[in-house]
């Protein structure tokens, strides 16, 4: 069973969303996310400042056997990439929701709100629904 | 789980990186009871085989010996790369590819018509591939100690029946092993013991990026009808002599062995950050444009690598187009990787 944290947003293409409480929020890529592509080697975050769009792809995570585009679930300005990610992508699997974060990212007014994002409950739902 | 010519697969048991590492330094074994082994017996199958292969079997002289080699179209296309196994001048055993098996067979038994040749599928055998440095010594524990003896006395590139098993010392990774064809019913005790001697299960993943490092092509990624020998990095097991020898394919191969082939297939080094995936195009300066064929992440080298076809006069540095950006790659020989040790020394070094 994948894990999913009671206390994260998410998506239905497996991004998860933490509110920093500071007008910021943290993005990642599922546990879920993580274990169907299997081992990363190759992750792109984009650059602090860089304007996004909702559902815009905006990263790339990169395993032995695919590459797969990651979506910005908000609007808004990108504040940070991991740094860590350009030389540690295996962070990610060990640590989704921790140390393996992909980008933070500054909602445009009204985005975070706007979002339709999935409670805990509602993504393992999809999971479900997947068969994962 | 993926469809893989028919068979449902894994691309990994545990971890892709980590079956790739237990190959190079220890031993993994492999299910490929996917591929057909299809058995050739009959006066005329030596004529037969030198008629229907580019290579030539009649280099095969001792009992067992295998032979690599396209199978080709009258345009030269590579209808299949296989082994060709020599087991006595009237039984010759061939494996071929899982995706290309129904096609192969047709395309065999209409040539095998005319000459006395009867082609068996041997649907009853299963395959299990035992790679690496210690794979050898371990497979031989699970037979029978005179056979597991003669297992370890075999040649590379060798197969004998040794009881109920057909022990071949080949394999599609680069490193020491075997390549085990036995009764269905035998595969997954086989299975287990290696299991329990320390031996990883290894899926399509790994036997993947095993290949590559070592060079070795994949049909339908690296070369298939619609390329020939020369331009698939594969000119090395064409057999143009003897003269006389007419093979199917040999006379649209012959203006292309004279004037040259204006393709070739070479490796890539990929010097940034990223990874080489097939379909990605190449830039080769003035040499022109030419596209990746097979692409992965060396799990040896910690570097992506890659297989491209390219206009011949391409050398030194390319670049390759990935999402829209251009990043820059070192031509190579391949292999990059063999018997656990990069060839490529200065690779981590390269500005």
């Amino acid at each position: 069973m994948s894990n999913v944290p009671a206390d994260l947003r998410y998506t239905k293409s497996h991004e998860w969303v933490r509110d920093l409480g500071d007008g910021t929020v943290e993005i990642g890529i599922t546990d879920h996310a993580q274990h169907e592509l299997g081992d990363l080697v190759f992750v792109e975050v984009p650059g602090a400042g860089r304007t996004v769009k909702a559902d815009e792809p905006c990263a790339v995570v990169e395993s032995v056997k695919a590459a797969s585009d990651v979506y910005a679930p908000i609007a808004g300005e990108i504040t940070a990439g991991n740094p860590k990610l350009a030389g540690e992508p295996e962070v990610v699997n060990a640590d989704p929701y921790g140390e393996g974060w992909l980008m933070r990212l500054k909602p445009s007014p009204g985005a975070l709100a706007a979002a339709a994002l999935l409670s805990a409950a509602e993504y393992q739902k999809v999971l479900d629904t997947e068969g994962g | 789980m993926v469809d893989f010519g028919g068979w449902d697969m894994p691309v990994q048991y545990s971890s892709q990186i980590g079956e790739h590492h237990a190959v190079r330094r220890a031993a993994g074994v492999f299910d490929v009871s996917h591929m057909g082994v299809l058995d050739l017996r009959g006066q005329g199958a030596r004529a037969f085989l030198q008629q229907l292969l580019a290579n030539d079997v009649g280099k095969l002289k001792v009992t067992g010996k295998a032979l690599y080699s396209c199978m080709l179209n009258e345009h030269a296309g590579v209808l299949d790369d296989l082994i060709v196994y020599y087991l006595n001048d009237y039984w010759f055993r061939m494996v071929v590819n899982a995706g290309t098996r129904a096609k192969d067979l047709a395309w065999i038994r209409e040539h095998a018509r005319r000459l006395a040749v009867e082609v068996t599928e041997r649907t009853d055998l299963a395959m299990l591939a035992i790679q690496g440095p210690e794979a050898r010594a371990k497979a031989a524990e699970l037979m029978a100690p005179a056979e597991g003896a003669a297992a370890l006395a075999l040649d590379t590139f060798v197969g004998r029946e040794l009881g109920r098993w057909f022990v071949a010392r080949t394999g599609y990774t680069g490193e020491d092993g075997f390549e085990i064809m036995m009764p269905a019913a035998d595969a997954v005790p086989a299975w287990r013991g290696l299991n329990s001697l320390g031996v990883a299960s290894c899926g399509l993943g790994a036997r993947d990026t095993l290949r590559l490092e070592a060079g070795m092509n994949l049909y339908g990624n690296d070369m298939d009808e619609s390329t020939h020998p020369f331009e698939s990095g594969l000119g090395w097991t064409v057999a143009l002599a003897p003269p006389e020898r007419d093979f199917l394919g040999r006379a649209a191969l012959e203006p292309i062995a004279r004037e040259g082939s204006p393709r070739k297939l070479v490796g890539l080094l990929l010097e940034e950050r990223g990874v080489l995936r097939a379909h990605q195009k190449v830039l080769a300066a003035a040499a022109g444009e030419g596209e990746i064929t097979s692409g992965t992440y060396s799990p040896t080298l910690e570097r992506s690598i890659a297989l491209a076809r390219v206009p011949a006069r391409t050398g030194g540095r390319v670049q390759v187009e990935i999402r829209g950006k251009l990043l820059g790659a070192r031509v190579v020989k391949p292999p990059f990787v063999r018997a656990g040790n990069s060839l490529l020394p200065q690779a981590k070094d390269t500005p």
